[in-house]
């Protein structure tokens, strides 16, 4: 059995939706190939526009820690807590992923040291490859590994976003164990199993109008070399991908085909979502919910009015700490998804379906994905959009030590939302509730149960956690 | 026949739900008329919250607030309200207006006072808070939406 074989997406794909299948229902939605516009191809086609934007991205990744380590331990002032927590973190949320999906993932610099090595080389590969090269184990394939990163992060996040020394210590980690991941295990594994912030882009890339896909099937199944598998640094095999939760849009396939066989589509949003035998995966379905969970508990402790509740989250180690993190972990890992479960067998009884339980929870947890991001969109205006202000001012001053670089050190500018916020998160929350009711009349609409019993309680799931969000940040 | 029936239900069906829609956005809803009266507030603020952190109002009351800051130096200013006030520690600030904006507003500390800083939040309640109830309300709208689109 070679390696392409052993992809399971692949196997499923086979068993599951037929390349003629794919086909169809990729051609019956409409889809635009970025590909085929004359001054964009070039752009993909050739790895130097991407090395430049990775090259500054690593440099910037470079000066983040520097700053948060020798930069002033004032947050306001360090140039890693502005723009990791405020810049970066508004901008994945509110641009990257809703109109890139993992497009972030194809920039990111974290991956990059660790490539070269691997690849020997910057641009192109030059060789064997260097390191073990071992295969990642099986039993922690999927996104555990990357919901459980979200929860650790998640709990110690009133440090990490307000000491800049702690996120510096994060970056430093993330990039030593990306590094080190690299030279042992093959192609990107930190990236497809570990790191949270691609768990969290991951998911909701599903529902975003983005996606690199094969053109015609065929021409896949009889070329025998699959240059764009062997050349693939997420192990990916484009003909398999059923959804784009795992694709980094790195272009490599695309650049390998000899045939001109791969698009980069500009399609309908939410296009990987509603689809009954798509994201079956009990992992996907808990990191969705971790998403929820820790939105909601970020939005009571960073923007109410709650002091006791933001002393107990920084106070790392102190008995309120404790408690805050079992509560916190309670509500991701029992309050939400027990209340899920319940809402999906309440529907699975009432409707009379019997899929197995595990599977119809994996499976309409898609409905969740407009939910989460939107209600993340929402916490991030108004968590970010106050303090805007202070990029301007680290710009000129990223170390906090009184510099001046720009004339912007001193801005008190900043965006007055306090009259339009409230009124666009409102809207933002209704978009995604909206969103997720018509992705759960779709998922209904394929099966042979009463589709209003089956989703009613799921429906009213997503009411109160819409609800609850809402009391939050306007209430 | 019967096809064209339930075509147009389906319309008038979608049709009644905008109208609700529209009605639950800009319907006046009419504020119960109290006496203005003077409200004093005491608040401490100390490393990152302030006490008491809800503060209730009708609208037109004419609001005082006495900070105290019991550890560092605080600020407070509130959204939608273009107010402001530093109190060093031990030392009281006033701040007094009217509260003429209705809603829910949130309050901030003005200065930089610790890592929790940016989260140093406190609530300003002036009477109703419409915004959230029209929220809710559309919310359920969606979900009825979301049921009828379910109705095969």
């Amino acid at each position: 059995m070679n390696k392409v074989q052993e992809v399971f997406w692949k196997e499923e794909a086979s068993l599951v939706e037929g390349g003629a299948t794919l086909q169809k229902r990729l051609a019956s939605q409409k889809r635009i190939n970025l590909y085929l516009i004359l001054w964009i191809r070039p752009l993909l086609q050739s790895r130097w526009p991407q090395f430049l934007v990775r090259a500054l991205t690593l440099a910037g990744f470079v000066f983040t820690i520097a700053a948060g380590l020798f930069g002033s331990r004032v947050g306001s002032h360090n140039f890693a807590i502005i723009f990791v927590w405020i810049a970066w973190w508004t901008a994945l949320k509110l641009a990257f992923i809703p109109l890139g999906g993992r497009s972030w993932c194809s920039v990111c610099p974290i991956p990059l040291p660790g490539e070269w090595m691997q690849q020997r080389g910057i641009l192109e590969k030059g060789g064997q490859r260097f390191g073990l090269s071992l295969r990642w184990p099986k039993r922690l394939k999927g996104s555990w590994l990357q919901s459980s990163g979200f929860l650790l992060i998640g709990l110690f996040s009133a440090v990490t976003l307000t000491d800049a020394r702690v996120t510096a210590w994060v970056l430093l980690s993330l990039f030593g164990l990306a590094v080190g991941l690299s030279l042992v295990f093959e192609r990107r594994a930190f990236c497809s199993y570990i790191c949270p912030i691609g768990g969290f882009t991951g998911i909701y890339a599903k529902t975003a109008p983005v996606e690199v896909r094969v053109i015609d099937t065929v021409i896949c199944a009889t070329h025998s070399e699959k240059t764009c598998y062997q050349n693939c640094p997420w192990g990916l095999y484009p003909l398999a991908l059923r959804d784009s939760a795992q694709c980094g849009l790195c272009m490599e396939c695309l650049r390998s085909c000899p045939k001109d066989n791969i698009a980069v589509n500009v399609r309908p949003f939410g296009s990987d979502v509603g689809q009954p035998h798509h994201s079956s995966r009990p992992d996907e379905a808990i990191l969705a919910l971790v998403m929820l969970g820790s939105a909601l508990a970020f939005s009571a402790v960073f923007i109410g009015p709650w002091g006791i509740l933001k002393s107990a989250a920084f106070a790392i180690g102190s008995p309120a700490w404790l408690l805050y993190g079992l509560g916190f972990l309670a509500l991701n890992l029992l309050v939400m998804p027990g209340a899920f479960t319940l809402a999906v067998w309440a529907g699975q009884g009432w409707s009379g379906s019997k899929t197995q339980l595990r599977r119809a929870v994996a499976n309409q947890a898609q409905v969740l994905l407009p939910l989460g991001l939107f209600a993340w969109i929402a916490f991030t205006i108004s968590f970010a959009f106050p303090k805007m202000n202070y990029v301007l001012s680290v710009l000129s001053d990223p170390l906090g030590w009184g510099w001046n670089l720009l004339g912007t050190a001193n801005t008190a500018w900043s965006p007055d939302v306090s009259g339009f916020s409230p009124i666009l998160q409102v809207a933002i929350l209704l978009v995604g509730l909206f969103w997720s009711a018509s992705i759960a009349h779709r998922l209904a609409q394929t099966t042979n149960q009463p589709p209003l019993r089956q989703t009613l309680p799921i429906l009213a799931f997503c009411l109160v956690f819409s609800l609850a969000m809402l009391w939050l940040m306007v209430g | 026949m019967r096809e064209t029936r339930n075509k147009w239900f389906s319309i008038w069906r979608w049709a009644a739900l905008a109208g609700l829609a529209l009605l639950v956005l800009f319907l006046p809803i009419p504020v119960n008329a109290t006496t203005p009266v003077e409200r004093t507030f005491h608040i401490q603020a100390s490393q990152f919250a302030y006490s008491p952190a809800v503060l209730s109002v009708n609208p037109g009351d004419r609001v005082t607030i006495e900070l105290l800051a019991t550890d560092v130096v605080h600020g407070l200013s509130i959204d939608g309200y273009n107010l402001e006030t530093t109190a060093d520690p031990g030392q009281a600030a006033r701040l007094t207006f009217v509260a003429d904006r209705q809603g829910s507003f949130r309050f901030r500390c003005t200065v930089t006072c610790g890592n929790m800083h940016p989260f140093m939040i406190g609530k300003l309640q002036v009477g109703r808070n419409d915004l959230l109830w029209r929220g809710a309300l559309l919310a359920g709208l969606v979900l009825i939406a979301g049921i009828w689109g379910l109705r095969k």
